[in-house]
């Protein structure tokens, strides 16, 4: 029975597929049957996906080596001497991804009936296309981490990144008023663009993995001998393929996971709607760069100390503390989120290059259901500002006029223009207060037992050392910057609770919003459950995932640490917590704003405008890499189409005419057209000339044969000279 | 006393002809049905004579029987074209055959 379903795997990526499908040919002129054949489609997948993790949780044991349980062979594709081998396959880590992608998922597109204004006058004039969009990308999520080998990973990988670029632009018709805000199409390109460069790094350590081993598939690269192989051979100097590889591949998941210094798509594709917000640049997609590192997290512990785990595990600690400063200074409630996600994706890589496989993958499980939660929440606030600010009387508001936004254009993203919704839209308000809390990690929330098990590990490290080789000074790193993160993220979670729900409204748009309908706050409801007692099956004492994929990172002999509890760092991160949200209270909570001025920005002075612009690195590619690379086109450009393409191009036409005209002199007015004159002149002369015996007369007619008839006997006789007399004789005789 | 071959043929040729004018020179399209007729006429009566003084024939049915259909077709023919006369006429409020050349170019 287990086989059989195991068996099914292949159906999991096939049913939002098939949803895709159907809605695209059949449906789509029924916005109620499309939202339906979207929402069975998820439902199937997370019917069987929940049933697969069920089971694999089941059987841990006998899910071994990494990478390798329950193969689906689906083809292969011969490559000259060797077979590519593609399938799908269940192990825990993908179970566990089972179990938070497709439920996620339908919450969201149950959400997203209710966003998208069905059933009302001001419905998306897309509704179907949006639902198919992000049927085809769940498909590639579910596809993406039930895939068993490099190949089909890369495709659903790169279907990801096509619906992502289709959903951030998803309002390509938008366009605002102030030329430098950063439209929707353009949202998208930024994000298309920026991701690629991250997979062009995936696909040569996946070609290079091929070079190197001749399969492309887990369970076939991550046997001990191979990796021994991978570790021991040398690229060039010091360097060993492994360690090549596993930095490359890293880049690929730099570039999905939004991580410095390809994070800067993220913020942008806030443009999008927001159940694709927090779909996939919350929940699934961008953890699905940390699910690639978890998932070949043996080729990056391969090598002992290797310089892989040093580059993941700063990249991620930075990455984590650079998002949650930038996140104080934004005024935009997505954005704030969006590098809050930044900051989150952070903790997790970063825990991963320390080798603390078991509680990044946590962090992954609850981040994707709070943050989904925070993301819903938010877009269920811009709804209903969005709402307030149409039926809100057009008299301007009391206290500061129409909006902050720039020129009289209302901005409902922005938190300047909130305040006081708690009382207007009670449901979102709580839910996104338990999803604040799980958030900044307090107990006995989800982000707690997570984000502190990342926290424990990184000062076990400190004081114990790692099991890879990693060294003491990366987890004192580590663990400070997550810490310093920490404390940012409590605190501009703070002033973003604060900003949005407490206080008088600070324009007419909010005082006016209403609650969303119930399709959007119940998955508010149902997700903040989760987000409550998810962290409870992590628990130091009782670490449920510990369990499950321990021994996913058990590779070359190995062991990885069962996470303990240390009371300093729970005290420590705690505290830090605790602080965080008292410093929001003391500036945002306990005299709410009256005018939307942050009052950050005349204490901070220089430094916010720094953070607000973002460290300046979105100015500093502009100038290093876009306007160069601009440039360069042009003087191609130049080139070609002055000096070399253009003459070309012309002296061909050129010469064509001229032939043309030489053939137009010398044959064809001459033969051509003669002939074809001639022929019209002739019959033309012979028409005039027969013309004059047709005179429609009858009776001419029947002379001219009765004369012929006379002729014909005449010349009869006359032949017949000599006969005919004989006839005469027999006739009178 | 036997009546020779030769009269007969003469008087068909004689009535042939005269059909044949009747037909060449009139104006009215009756007149020219009419002409029409004598033609036919001046055959049966060829046909009878050859039959009565021929060898083959004789002792059989056959001449009668030819005159017989020749008659049958005359009258469809007389049918035929008296319609289309009275067709044309309505037509052109004419049945003088000059005036009937819309046929040609």
């Amino acid at each position: 029975m287990t086989e059989f379903f195991f068996n099914l795997t292949w159906l999991i990526p096939l049913f939002p597929l098939a949803a895709f499908a159907l809605i695209v040919l059949w449906t789509n002129r029924n916005r109620l049957l499309s939202t339906w054949v979207a929402w069975i489609g998820i439902g199937l997948a997370w019917i069987l996906g929940w049933t697969l993790f069920f089971l694999s949780g089941r059987e841990v044991h006998s899910l071994t080596p990494p990478g390798g349980g329950h193969p689906v062979p689906l083809f292969s594709i011969p490559t000259g001497t060797t077979l590519l081998r593609l399938g799908f396959q269940v192990d825990t880590l993908t179970g566990l991804m089972l179990f938070m992608v497709p439920f996620v998922c339908l919450m969201i597109f149950i959400y997203s009936k209710g966003y998208m204004n069905y059933g009302r006058e001001d419905v998306d004039p897309r509704y179907s296309r949006f639902f198919a969009y992000i049927s085809l990308f769940a498909c590639g999520m579910l596809g993406l981490v039930v895939s068993d080998n490099f190949v089909t990973l890369l495709i659903f990988w790169e279907v990801m990144g096509l619906c992502s670029y289709l959903l951030i632009g998803f309002w390509f018709d938008k366009s605002y008023k102030d030329p430098k805000r950063i439209t929707p199409k353009q949202a998208g390109l930024k994000a298309f663009l920026t991701t690629r460069i991250g997979d062009a790094l995936m696909l040569a350590g996946m070609l290079l993995l091929y070079s190197q081993t001749g399969t492309l598939t887990f369970r076939e690269i991550f046997r001990e001998e191979t990796l021994h192989t991978l570790a021991t051979s040398y690229a060039w100097g010091q360097v060993p393929w492994a360690t090549l590889c596993a930095i490359l591949i890293f880049g690929g998941a730099v570039g999905k996971s939004a991580q410095f210094p390809l994070h800067v798509w993220l913020p942008d594709a806030m443009e999008g709607p927001t159940p694709v917000s927090a779909l996939i640049h919350a929940a699934t997609m961008v953890s699905a760069g940390v699910y690639l590192v978890a998932r070949t997290f043996p080729l990056f512990v391969a090598v002992e100390g290797g310089t892989q785990l040093a580059v993941v595990a700063f990249i991620g600690a930075f990455t984590a503390f650079l998002a949650s400063t930038i996140a104080v200074a934004q005024n935009d409630i997505k954005r704030v989120l969006a590098y809050s996600t930044i900051s989150q994706l952070g903790y997790m890589i970063a825990a991963l290059g320390l080798g603390a496989y078991v509680a990044a993958v946590f962090h992954l499980i609850t981040h994707a259901f709070f943050k989904a939660l925070l993301f819903l929440g938010s877009g269920s606030v811009i709804h209903g500002v969005e709402h307030g600010h149409h039926h809100a009387p057009l008299h301007p508001s009391p206290s500061e006029g129409e909006g902050h936004g720039s020129e009289g254009e209302f901005d409902a993203n922005d938190m300047m223009n909130m305040g006081g919704l708690l009382r207007r839209m009670p449901t979102t308000g709580w839910t996104f207060i338990i999803g604040a809390l799980a958030l900044t990690g307090i107990f006995p929330w989800a982000g707690f037992w997570s984000k502190d098990e990342i926290l424990a590990d990184a000062w076990r490290v400190f004081t114990h050392g790692g099991e890879f080789g990693v060294s003491m000074g990366w987890g004192f790193f580590v663990w400070l910057l997550l810490t310093a993160a920490a404390l940012l993220t409590a605190f501009y979670t703070g002033r973003q609770i604060f900003l949005t729900f407490a206080g008088r409204p600070r324009t007419e748009a909010a005082a006016h919003a209403p609650e969303s309908v119930p399709s959007m706050t119940w998955p508010l409801v149902i997700l903040a459950a989760f987000a409550t007692v998810l962290g409870l099956f992590g628990t130091p004492w009782a670490n449920q995932f510990y369990a499950l994929i321990g021994h996913q990172a058990e590779v070359m002999g190995r062991e990885i640490a069962h996470g303990e509890f240390n009371p300093t760092v729970a005290g420590i991160s705690t505290l830090v917590a605790l602080s965080g949200w008292l410093i929001a209270w003391l500036i945002y909570g306990r005299k709410p704003l009256l005018v939307p001025v942050d009052p950050l920005e005349k204490a901070l002075g220089p430094l916010y405008r720094w953070l607000k612009n973002k460290w300046y690195v979105d100015e500093l590619y502009m100038a290093l890499v876009i306007r160069p690379a601009i440039a360069l086109a042009r003087a191609c450009y130049t080139f070609d189409d002055k000096i070399v393409i253009d003459p070309i191009v012309d002296a061909v036409g050129r010469f064509g005419r001229w032939l043309s005209e030489w053939l137009k002199k010398a044959v064809d007015n001459p033969v051509v057209d003669g002939a074809v004159n001639g022929v019209g002149q002739v019959t033309a002369w012979l028409g005039e000339f027969m013309r004059a015996t047709q005179t429609g007369q009858v009776q001419n007619y029947l002379l001219v044969a009765a004369v012929t008839v006379l002729l014909l006997l005449a010349m009869f006789l006359i032949r017949t000279w000599g006969t005919w007399s004989v006839w005469l004789a027999f006739l009178t005789g | 006393m036997q009546v020779p071959l030769s009269w007969y043929l003469i008087v068909a040729a004689a009535l042939f002809c005269i059909g044949l004018y009747g037909v060449l020179s009139r104006r009215n399209a009756i007149a020219i049905l009419m002409g029409v007729e004598l033609m036919l006429n001046a055959v049966n009566v060829n046909l009878l004579a050859f039959w009565r003084h021929g060898e083959v024939a004789r002792g059989t049915l056959a001449g009668q029987v030819f005159a017989i259909i020749v008659i049958t077709v005359a009258a469809a023919e007389a049918a035929v074209g008296l319609a289309l006369v009275i067709a044309v006429y309505r037509a052109r409020r004419t049945v003088d055959v000059e005036e009937v050349d819309r046929m040609k170019l």
